[in-house]
């Protein structure tokens, strides 16, 4: 018992010193003096202590192959079964789904403006973070300049309404289009590329597509962005603010659950087998005779459609975009719900999509602390759970079966 | 074309170049050793850079003399960057070793936004300006228009680095063990070298490397900001990658290739599309010459 307090306490004290002038010092340039900040370092050491010891009780556990959490016997467990019943239970999934379909097709009639707004944003990265689960989760490419793709689709909207006056009915599928071109654009050259480099190749496609919508100002505002982006009309017809927010809620809806669709389909087709042999093991996919070329390049192009989709979609909804909505922090997020959900599973990106959105909208004390929680999320679920809240299924075949029937 | 415009364009691009260099390195050596894009070395930067603005700001208000202040701001930054680093790795990758790749690259991304959210969360997102600490050299006079005292002084700086960095890889014991963790870390262990051990003093030498160019750049451009290690890490990233990642002499070309580059497409050019053009420039060479300018091609195996 001695060995972890002691431990914790040596953790407690290095990590004082540690930060000691990050955050004890606070200096006033214009006033020129300096206000120490001992009581953040004390409590920052007594903060430690405690997730030093929580730290190695966790290591121990992982180190014995246990699950971090036990449920607990009795009650707990029939509750912790009850939860995960919808996951298993053909019956209990279709009611489920059914009630939740519901409240969601209720929801914006019942709950305010703000509400709904939120929701559409919830849902809209929903769609964004299954977009990138195509390329990160099934298929192992590590995209880290999504937003890329999605700045395409606002921008195709955006742009194509100013200068040719198309609607948002004939944007949709164009935005998605271009998207689908920028991901092959990008696809392309990177064939060869494979982990680390790839990212970073991705990640400075996002950087080159971000600062030139901000510098090439005749055509995109600059940092100005572009105003007044009309909604979507409605049978022909545009409708006022609010009618807008409500028709664009169930046109999201609609795509998620599009989204939803499409991807648990392509999960377990020809395509998406192929994907998760590229996740698996390059060389070996390659060795089983499937076109690796081939194959990334619709990873990419799956992937970054829906991107496009989302951000015609937000176009519509803001009326307004500039090129700070899509930075690296931007790309960096979607990838954190990815990595929360579990790659490759399609109701934990789902779940996890929404927490990492609502949680920081409704908690306010929260909302300042929000990135550094992610970032703190991607670090502890890569040590502690790799697979993510909810593992990604796969289906098996079972080998034995066969055996049976030769036999 | 005018002679001295094309010089004092090359000296900027010299002094921007070593400080690319000075960040590159601490890439070059943790992937040489580990095989991990340390994503998080841009903020070790920053956290250099910053901490040497606040114990200079402390320094200055107690009215300590300038040249001493900037040697112990160096000191500190230096110190406490090191520190960070070698925390960095405890934390975030020496759990992971043995993990699929992703894993520690995504481990290193949530790092590098974790950083930058603390300092921004402990102190400000303003641009905290830096104190002037360099004193005039009377010497420098008749070059000033092509060289400042702190261009003077990142040139030394960085150089006087870069050849105590070689001195330690080649001839100390420790360096030698870094080199023969770095080529094969199995038979390393083998034959006795502690590569848990390596590994920290791989990123402690990094760190120490990253704080000196923060410290450099911060008294360079006169401001702080937590938001300066992203970009200045994934320039760097690129300079290791120019001069081909893992090669030590490599990532020194590299560093001081793309300052010069920037720095002619910044003066004859546009300055608009300077940062896209680093980016454009490891696009380009990750695609045809991914093993850089130094590099040697390695194949990929099962």
């Amino acid at each position: 018992m001695m060995r972890p307090v002691s431990k914790a306490l040596l953790a407690s004290i290095w990590f004082m010193l540690l930060t000691f002038p990050v955050m004890g010092i606070k200096l006033n340039t214009v006033k020129q003096t300096v206000e120490w900040q001992f009581d953040r370092i004390i409590l920052l050491g007594v903060a430690i202590f405690f997730l030093s010891l929580l730290w190695n009780w966790c290591f121990s556990r992982k180190g014995r192959g246990l699950p971090l959490i036990a449920l607990p016997t009795g009650m707990g467990a029939r509750l912790g079964r009850l939860c995960s019943l919808p996951l298993r239970d053909g019956r209990s999934r279709a009611v489920s789904l059914t009630v939740l379909l519901l409240v969601m097709l209720i929801m914006p009639l019942a709950s305010s403006f703000y509400q709904t707004n939120i929701m559409i944003l919830a849902m809209l990265y929903v769609m964004l973070a299954l977009g990138l689960n195509i390329a990160v989760g099934i298929a192992g490419q590590l995209v880290l300049g999504y937003v890329a793709f999605y700045a395409v689709g606002a921008y195709a909207y955006a742009l194509l309404n100013q200068f040719f006056g198309l609607g948002f009915w004939a944007c949709l599928p164009v935005g998605g289009l271009l998207a689908v071109l920028f991901g092959l654009a990008l696809g392309f050259p990177v064939l060869r590329l494979r982990g680390d480099y790839l990212a970073i190749v991705t990640l400075g496609f996002g950087e080159i597509v971000r600062l030139t919508l901000l510098n090439w100002t005749s055509l995109t505002g600059g940092s100005g962005g572009i105003k007044n982006i009309p909604g979507p009309s409605f049978f022909g017809k545009q409708l006022s603010i609010e009618g807008n927010t409500i028709f664009i809620y169930y046109l999201v809806l609609l795509a998620v659950i599009l989204t939803i669709v499409v991807i648990t389909r392509l999960k377990n087709s020809r395509v998406g087998l192929a994907l998760q042999a590229l996740r698996e093991d390059e060389i070996a996919c390659e060795a089983m005779g499937i076109d690796l070329a081939r194959v990334k390049l619709s990873a990419f192009a799956l992937s970054s459609c829906w991107a496009g989709f989302a951000g015609v979609i937000f176009a519509a909804k803001s009326t307004f975009i500039n090129p700070a909505s899509f930075t690296f922090m931007e790309s960096a997020m979607i990838l954190s719900m990815v990595v929360l959900g579990g790659m490759g599973s399609i109701v934990g990106v789902v779940i996890a999509a929404l927490i990492l959105i609502l949680a920081p909208e409704y908690l306010r004390a929260f909302s300042d602390y929000r990135m550094l929680i992610f970032g703190a999320i991607m670090v502890v679920m890569m040590i502690f759970r790799p697979q993510g809240l909810v593992t990604g299924e796969r289906r098996k075949y079972r080998i034995s079966a066969l055996k049976g029937e030769q036999a | 074309m005018d002679v001295q415009y094309f010089i004092e364009l090359f000296f900027s691009g010299l002094t921007r170049g070593s400080i690319y260099a000075l960040i590159a390195l601490g890439y070059t050596l943790v992937y040489g050793i580990i095989e991990l894009i340390n994503f998080a070395h841009g903020e070790i930067y920053m956290l250099g850079a910053f901490t040497a603005l606040l114990v200079a700001g402390v320094l200055g208000i107690m009215g300590f003399p300038a040249g001493g202040i900037l040697v112990v701001a160096a000191l500190a930054a230096i110190i406490w960057s090191a520190a960070y680093g070698f925390t960095l790795e405890k934390v975030a990758y020496k759990p992971l070793r043995g993990a699929p790749r992703l894993s520690p690259l995504i481990s290193a991304i949530g790092m590098s936004i974790f950083l930058q959210n603390y300092v921004l969360l402990a102190q400000t997102s303003e641009y905290l300006p830096f104190p002037r600490l360099l004193p005039d050299m009377e010497f420098l006079d008749y070059i000033d228009n092509i060289m400042g005292p702190s261009d003077f002084l990142i040139l030394v700086c960085s150089m006087l680095a870069m050849v105590a960095l070689t001195i330690f890889i080649r001839y100390t014991k420790m360096g030698k063990a870094m080199r023969a963790t770095a080529q094969n870390r199995k038979m390393a262990l083998l034959l006795g070298i502690n590569a848990d051990r390596i590994i920290s003093l791989t990123f402690i030498v990094g760190s120490s490397l990253a704080a000196l160019g923060g410290v450099l750049i911060a008294s360079h451009m006169g401001q702080v900001n937590f938001s300066i290690g992203f970009l200045a890490g994934l320039k760097a990233f690129t300079a290791a990658v120019l001069g081909g990642i893992g090669s030590i002499p490599g990532a020194v070309v590299g560093g001081l290739v793309l300052g010069i580059a920037e720095s002619f497409t910044t003066g004859y050019l546009s300055g608009n599309y300077e940062d896209a053009l680093a980016f454009a420039l490891l696009i380009f060479i990750l695609i045809f010459r991914p093993d850089g300018i130094l590099g040697k091609a390695k194949v990929q195996k099962v």
